[in-house]
């Protein structure tokens, strides 16, 4: 595979989903394997033997983990067209403090969204949409997060709007209703064909969220 | 050249990594100690998103958490290149740094628990200390970043400085040289870095503060 790219994902993951986004914005040609979690391929435990988990990007037979660590590489090395960091220091600064601020917060208040009930859940529904208007103070009034273009923040956090169907079944709330500039921020990147192809479907991601929730033993 | 300031506490490690990075590259700072049990305007209007340190303020303008201040030091000031230059060598060293920034953090809270919960950080820490002896160092290679100091292995001060502080004060035994041979020579050589002396603070100092704290919560678990 000299020279090819490879990318072992899984469907939902919104972490794969940030790599999608930056191998479409590059135009990368790759290969896509699904991997199956309960049962890890030798190829993935061979690949990334620290974590065990995906998404992992192999190029020219290597592997880069970690999915922020793999859409800078991606950046990096494809760097003749879509930029996704911008030039400047402070400003590349502030792409990574965000990022760094979804990686650290939103995987973690979304999560007990739908692990969780009664008054655990309502902390979690109230953490996960001050953590949302956070990040809309921080778009502002641009576009993007990334200024007049789609950058390294739009692909760190957009892969969580198509599990916002599934967060709201589970808690019973409305997030447009508390955080509608995001929304129509997401809507936007939705615009895109590479985050509309790399986004699963929302209700399929609630449907996964159901059988998790059984498997978790969870109501 | 702008006017660069270091708002920190010098018990944190995550201060430490800038200091070092600060020192490695020679660039003058003005230090301010911040009292986290009571927190300055300055810091909250800096870092209002997490309201903690290290904040680095360079020109007026403020960079918060330390990876990403790391990062813009070494884009800024880009004299003696903190990470590696082929995106594949310098993907790997970020992997890394992410580690340290994952599981290394408890280090220096560890003295807040006992029991239980002591024994189980205890394992989980012997844990990432495999990993990071198995995967993350090479065999003669005397640093993460081969002969020189980089990123990585600044990342890495808690493992180097504080888990042995931690350690005496509360007991717990996760590491032993012989059988972490290669990450025994890491902590070694790493200390033995005169930048790497200068920015690490006393290991009396820290004793003694750990130690009090430890006091602290073993009279409040006890009462």
């Amino acid at each position: 595979m000299e020279g090819g790219v490879v990318l072992l994902d899984f469907w939902a993951s919104m972490f794969g989903m940030r790599v999608r986004i930056a191998l479409a914005e590059k135009e990368i040609k790759y290969e896509y394997s699904e991997q199956d979690l309960r049962n890890k391929s030798d190829l993935l435990l061979q690949m990334n033997p620290v974590h065990k988990k995906i998404p992992v990007l192999i190029h020219n037979g290597k592997p880069i983990c970690e999915s922020l660590v793999q859409v800078q590489y991606i950046d990096e090395v494809w760097n003749d067209q879509a930029p996704l960091l911008p030039a400047d220091p402070y400003k590349r600064a502030t792409a990574r403090f965000w990022a760094d601020f979804v990686d650290k917060k939103m995987y973690d208040s979304g999560s007990r969204i739908w692990k969780t009930k009664g008054e655990e859940q309502e902390a979690a529904k109230k953490e996960f949409i001050e953590n949302l208007k956070l990040l809309e103070g921080e778009l502002g009034d641009n576009l993007y997060f990334g200024g007049e273009g789609f950058g390294y923040v739009d692909v760190a956090l957009v892969p969580f709007y198509c599990w916002f169907y599934a967060y709201e079944q589970c808690g019973n709330f409305s997030i447009e209703a508390e955080c509608p500039k995001l929304i129509a921020w997401a809507k936007r990147c939705m615009q895109k064909e590479s985050v509309a192809k790399s986004l699963a479907d929302p209700e399929k991601v609630y449907e996964f969220l159901l059988q998790l929730k059984k498997a978790y033993g969870i109501e | 050249m702008a006017a660069v300031k270091l708002l920190g506490a010098w018990v944190s490690p995550y201060n430490c990594r800038v200091i070092c990075a600060l020192k490695l590259k020679g660039i003058a700072y003005e230090y301010m100690e911040e009292d986290l049990l009571n927190k300055s305007p300055l810091l909250l209007q800096y870092n209002p998103v997490h309201k903690k340190i290290p904040v680095l303020v360079h020109g007026g303008r403020s960079i918060c958490e330390s990876a990403v201040i790391l990062r813009y030091i070494d884009e800024t000031w880009p004299e003696n290149p903190l990470l590696p230059a082929d995106p594949y060598e310098r993907a790997v060293a970020l992997f890394w740094i992410k580690f340290a920034d994952d599981t290394t953090f408890p280090i220096a809270m560890m003295y807040l628990i006992t029991g239980e919960e002591q024994k189980k950080a205890a394992k989980e820490c012997s844990e990432m200390l495999e990993t990071i002896e198995e995967h993350g160092l090479v065999e003669g290679k005397k640093f993460f970043g081969g002969d020189e100091i980089n990123m990585v292995d600044i990342a890495f001060c808690s493992v180097a400085h504080w888990l042995g502080v931690i350690e005496e004060v509360t007991g717990l035994k996760a590491f032993e040289p012989h059988k972490f041979p290669k990450l025994n020579s890491w902590i070694l050589n790493f200390k033995s870095v005169p930048v790497i002396k200068e920015s690490l603070p006393d290991i009396e100092t820290m004793l003694a503060f750990f130690k009090g704290r430890r006091e602290m919560v073993l009279a409040s678990k006890s009462s």
